[in-house]
């Protein structure tokens, strides 16, 4: 059984067809990098395993996603349940207006947990696995926007780690921040694999070389080639795939 | 001699600018030149028995203390009624709401309710508060016609402070497996707080202010005395500077009285502000540092 896996996915928005036929899977504790132009639908993808697009009106989506094998967008999900399974990491940045320690907290409070003990543990753990404990262990009680843009991202990183999801969607979460935040994000993720399986989303091609073990290319909402990362990289079956990473159009 | 195109644009947004800056300050000169009128002229008469005695000799004499009471609860009334359903529905048309004619028609509303004028609320109190529930000339009758006055106030200012929360908050919340309602109340409102507050500070300019509303549904022409709980009638500031004004026989003893009770109303809606400002200031600190 795989992890992730989806089987002939169509969406649409409105009229827009934003993802056509997507067939994927993805193993467990691998890294899989969905890269493409802006537009593409690789966002769109993404946003499938959490069902974020719920939240859009006029979705429409067929086709099946299969989470441990279970069809995700079946009648008895809940959708409240899946997303503590299928953490999320944004974009930009974006704690809550919170303590650093509330920050990390904050899901397994509204999961309905209120030990204390074990959510300070929990915290702890978060943010160690988010490699940002050491930076911030002296400040809990400060507000999260005193980080810097890549220790705010760490921490919404360990935010969403609190939870224990067993699956990582990061939506370019490197974008935002000067080089060497992102070489810190990437060597997390290379350490998080362990114990997560991580989808991520990229604009820099680099970027998924370094960090993924498979590669996605996605244009225009098609799944142009989905292979193992160093092949996609070295030895793209297809032209476009090809002129994509060789940096013709994009 | 020739003006460069350059030097004539300069002058035209000069004189542009220029205009725009005497319009602004002529706001806050309005502002000043009514507070001075007022102090000047009403100044005299306040004293500690204007502000705590009760009204005498045909209210040409003694103090204003009933109507700052009546004033007050009238204040507190209608804001009790009119924060929670106001904020409540606010929260229900932008975050619950999906974009459809529910949403529509309840926005159309809304702005309708706005458009009312106040006397009708006045009439439309009576009719439904005063005589069809029975509640009488009354606080209760009063606060309610009040309340539903500044209902659009508080829905307006409450939609527009939470469309100014960012949505990668709710985002963030949601990915964590929170329900909209967690989401609405952990992250979303305390956001959102400081900036409903200004619906606040402006109804209770409103409510302090307005006659019409509270003519046939609570104020008392002459009540010296304080209400006895909810269902009693009471004085107000607007209503009494308005029987000052008009009724009264001696104008030269009454007249500076009116403009002393004019002050303390500005005061009122002034303190008020500072109060709820400072609130707004608290909460804007605490969502930052909490």
């Amino acid at each position: 059984m795989h992890k992730i896996e989806t089987k002939e996915i169509n969406l649409h928005y409105g009229n827009f067809h934003a993802l056509k036929g997507i067939n994927l899977v993805a193993k467990e504790n691998t890294v899989t990098a969905l890269i493409g132009p802006s537009g593409c639908g690789k966002s769109t993808y993404l946003r499938l395993f959490n069902r974020m697009n719920d939240l859009i009106d006029n979705v429409e989506i067929s086709g099946q996603v299969l989470v441990d094998g279970e069809d995700i967008y079946g009648r008895k999900v809940q959708v409240d349940d899946l997303r503590k399974k299928v953490g999320m990491v944004f974009q930009k940045p974006n704690p809550f207006p919170k303590s650093i320690y509330e920050n990390v907290a904050y899901g397994l409070r509204v999961n309905g947990i209120n030990d204390k003990k074990f959510i300070e543990e929990r915290v702890v753990s978060s943010l160690e696995q988010a490699a940002l404990w050491e930076e911030v262990k002296d400040k809990l009680n400060k507000s999260a926007f005193e980080l810097s843009g890549g220790q705010q991202q760490r921490l919404c990183i360990a935010r969403a780690l609190a939870v224990q999801p067993s699956v990582l969607l990061m939506d370019e979460p490197a974008s935002a921040l000067d080089p060497l935040s992102t070489s810190k994000i990437e060597e997390l993720i290379h350490t998080l694999k362990k114990d997560y399986t991580i989808i991520i989303v990229t604009h820099n091609m680099q970027q998924a070389g370094r960090v993924s073990d498979y590669t996605a290319f996605f244009y225009m909402g098609t799944l142009v080639e989905f292979n193992e990362t160093k092949i996609i990289f070295t030895n793209p079956k297809n032209i476009q795939t090809q002129n994509y990473i060789t940096g013709r159009f994009g | 001699m020739k003006i460069s195109i350059n030097q004539r644009k300069r002058y035209t947004q000069n004189i542009a600018f220029w205009i725009f800056r005497l319009l602004s300050f002529m706001v806050v000169a309005i502002l000043f030149i009514i507070l001075c009128f007022l102090i000047y002229n009403g100044i005299k008469v306040i004293s500690w028995d204007f502000l705590t005695q009760m009204p005498e000799d045909g209210m040409t004499k003694g103090g204003i203390y009933p109507a700052i009471i009546g004033t007050l609860c009238l204040i507190a009334g209608s804001m009790v009624f009119a924060f929670p359903v106001g904020v409540l529905s606010a929260i229900y048309m932008n975050e619950y709401a999906s974009d459809g004619w529910i949403k529509k028609l309840l926005n159309q509303m809304t702005s309708n309710l706005a458009g009312i004028p106040s006397i009708v609320f006045g009439l439309f109190g009576m009719a439904l508060f005063v005589n069809k529930f029975g509640f009488g000339d009354s606080i209760l009758a009063g606060s309610l016609t009040l309340g539903l006055m500044v209902l659009p106030v508080i829905i307006r200012t409450t939609e527009e402070a939470l469309k100014a929360v960012n949505d990668t908050f709710r985002h963030a919340s949601l990915a964590l497996g929170s329900s909209k309602w967690q989401t609405t109340r952990r992250v979303v409102l305390p956001m959102a707080f400081p900036n409903i507050i200004t619906g606040v500070i402006l109804s209770i300019g409103r409510v302090s202010g307005e006659t019409a509303p509270i003519l046939f549904t609570v104020a008392a022409y002459f009540l010296p005395r304080l209400p006895h709980g909810i269902f009693d009638q009471v004085m107000a500031l607007p209503y009494h500077l308005y029987v000052i004004i008009t009724s009264g026989t001696n104008i030269e003893e009454s007249r500076p009285i009116a403009y002393g009770t004019a002050l303390v109303l500005i005061t009122i809606v002034l303190i008020m502000n500072l109060i709820a400002n400072a609130f707004r200031r608290y909460f804007g600190k605490k969502v930052k540092m909490n």
